[in-house]
């Protein structure tokens, strides 16, 4: 695994929202291949404007941010939006269904942005029903269910089975426990666990629950590796 | 999955307001193509007027006059053309037949029109069509007339019926003396021998023989057995239909009556005044065609408004599609996508509905006001025009797609709502 690049990289990264209100500063942030990164911060800390960047949808003003050794920052938007499909799986805190779509039309979604995850599934719907048969998720619901009929925790299944269909490097979680209640939140979490370690990606979980870091590599406090910038102008 | 089926998926999980949407795509089409059907068709209707007929002759005035008062029995004749000229004019070896036409008294709010029982024959519309009596004959008697379909309609006469002719077309004066016989009642036409009482050139003289420049003779009314003994020839007629026993022979015989040196004279080609005649009437196709082209407009605008109105609520939507790796460009282009997708069907929808239509309205159309649709398929102006209408509909969305690129820009993977 050492020989891997870095899952993701995070260098003297600046990044100011548009009208300045809200920036944050990073000075080193890595994710090793296959590690399970815990980021703990409480609402408002800067979150999501990290996870915009880890994806690509935001750049930073200054530094680096890589993705597997590929460098984010530089690319056309139309590229960075190209790796970020190919390098990352995402799971929001909760609906993150298309509601007009079945479960396996939802968990097939990124393979129409990501050729090369795609060329790694083999037969699509095999590939799409292996991931949620492993998530407890029963066939014919994944095949003919309408996605808005699924329950909060069965749609965070589908989810995390989306984030991993073809096998990204990195799955990025912001708080995906967040709509279940505890008993379900545990079985999420081991049933997360389990599928990212077998495909070997990296895990990164943003949550304010510090309860649920058992488990990963590193549990990382978001104030340590991030300055928040309020209001500089 | 491709962004066609999903946005087809997507639209039809909004089935209720995008199929409002739709169907007023749909009903503006078939209004404009309808339009577009029903312009063509009185164009057509109004050409088909008088056919087979190569001159009409009058005194001397202009083109449109002559054919709208000797065609279309619309106002008068601001002179008479002698019988001795047309007598001499048509007995010319290039005439082929020829139907003279006397007008200047109505019954009730009709036209009467004296003519020889020849015009049942020649007058022909809708590329040849000859007239054809629903019920009885042509005149035989003096006293005989025949009614186009719409008097016996309006007025309720049959075969048989009595009918007093007024002089001059303000019924004042009623020639009350002398009632005519209906002896035929002819088929509906769509041409203006529907609204026209027809009875023999020699009626014409005969009503007139107790009126002299206008007045009335003073003295007792002639009797109906003394006009019977008449010779009723008439002097004057008001126009007359011409066939030449060649085309080509037309232009010479129009030149010919033209400049014939004993009266101020005009001939004129029917389907050459026609078309002059459209063009001052066709001013009112044009604004219609412009109305109907709003009533699209508005639909589509409509339509613009529904995607944009519904772009708050798919904000989600368009950030899990951004999270899987979606450009903002894809998102625009679903929009798009969605856009175009309905106004095809609108379209499609439209030009079902305007066959529909047709089908239902055309006899209806034809018996009630002689406008007679051929159930054609779609012209290539209709073609271009549906075209336009989505391209139109691809423009209009352009609003919300580039406002559904803003809000994926500036949302990204974070959702506020």
């Amino acid at each position: 695994m050492t020989n891997q690049p870095p899952a993701l990289t995070l260098e003297g990264v600046r990044f100011t929202w548009p009208g300045g209100k809200f920036g944050l500063a990073i000075d080193a942030f890595n994710i090793a291949a296959g590690e399970a990164v815990f980021l703990r911060g409480p609402s408002g800390s800067g979150k999501s404007t990290l996870l915009s960047l880890v994806a690509g949808i935001t750049t930073p003003q200054q530094g680096r941010i890589a993705l597997q050794g590929e460098d984010l920052t530089g690319l056309r938007a139309s590229r960075r939006d190209r790796v970020r499909a190919e390098q990352t799986g995402v799971i929001f805190q909760m609906f993150n269904l298309v509601p007009y779509l079945t479960p396996l039309e939802n968990i097939l979604l990124p393979l129409r942005f990501a050729p090369n995850r795609r060329q790694r599934c083999g037969v699509l719907q095999a590939a799409a029903l292996d991931l949620t048969r492993g998530l407890s998720l029963p066939d014919d619901l994944v095949l003919s269910a309408s996605a808005g009929t699924l329950s909060a925790g069965q749609q965070q299944r589908v989810a995390v089975a989306r984030a991993m269909i073809g096998t990204p490097p990195l799955i990025v979680a912001d708080e995906p426990t967040s709509a279940l209640d505890n008993e379900a939140r545990a079985d999420f979490m081991a049933l997360l666990f389990q599928q990212v370690r077998a495909s070997g990606a990296a895990l990164l979980m943003v949550s304010h629950y510090p309860t649920l870091s058992d488990g990963f590599d590193r549990v990382v406090d978001l104030a340590d590796v991030a300055q928040g910038m309020k209001a500089a102008a | 999955m491709t962004l066609v089926r999903l946005a087809l998926k997507s639209l039809l999980s909004r089935r209720f307001t995008v199929g409002l949407t739709v169907f007023a795509i749909a009903l503006s089409v078939a209004l404009f193509l309808g339009v577009e059907k029903l312009r063509t068709g009185a164009r057509a209707s109004f050409a088909d007027t008088i056919s087979k007929t190569d001159l009409i002759m009058g005194a001397r005035s202009g083109s449109v006059q002559l054919l709208l008062y000797s065609v279309f029995r619309i106002g008068n004749a601001t002179n008479n053309v002698s019988w001795q000229s047309y007598e001499e004019l048509t007995s010319r070896p290039e005439v082929d037949w020829a139907v003279p036409i006397s007008l200047g008294d109505s019954h009730k709010q009709f036209r009467v029109m004296g003519t020889t029982a020849a015009y049942f024959d020649r007058y022909k519309y809708r590329n040849g069509r000859s007239l054809a009596f629903e019920q009885g004959v042509a005149f035989d008697d003096l006293f005989d007339a025949v009614i186009g379909a719409d008097v016996a309609q309006t007025l309720g006469y049959a075969v048989g019926h009595p009918i007093i002719v007024a002089h001059g077309l303000a019924s004042f004066t009623e020639h009350d003396e002398l009632p005519f016989r209906i002896s035929g009642v002819l088929e509906k036409t769509g041409t203006p021998a529907d609204s026209t009482v027809f009875v023999g050139l020699d009626a014409i003289e005969a009503i007139h023989v107790d009126w002299q420049g206008g007045g009335r003779k003073s003295g007792p009314a002639t009797t109906e057995d003394v006009i019977r003994a008449m010779d009723l020839k008439p002097k004057a007629i008001t126009a007359a239909m011409i066939g030449v026993k060649s085309r080509l022979q037309a232009f010479g015989l129009q030149r010919a009556i033209n400049e014939y040196p004993d009266e101020p004279l005009q001939a004129i080609l029917p389907g050459i005044a026609l078309q002059e005649l459209w063009e001052i009437v066709g001013v009112a196709e044009t604004a219609l065609t412009g109305v109907s082209a709003m009533v699209v407009a508005t639909a589509l605008l409509g339509m613009a408004v529904m995607i944009l109105s519904g772009l708050n609520e798919r904000r989600r939507e368009m950030a899990i599609l951004r999270s899987v790796g979606a450009g903002p460009l894809t998102i625009a282009g679903l929009m798009l996508t969605e856009a175009v997708t309905m106004a095809a069907a609108g379209a499609a929808l439209g030009i079902g509905l305007l066959y529909v239509g047709l089908l239902g309205l055309r006899p209806w159309l034809d018996a009630a006001y002689g406008l007679y649709l051929p159930l054609s398929g779609l012209t290539q102006k209709d073609v271009i025009m549906l075209g336009l209408v989505l391209a139109a509909a691809a423009l209009v969305s352009l609003v919300p797609a580039i406002r559904a690129y803003r809000l994926s820009v500036a949302d990204g993977m974070m959702v506020k709502v």
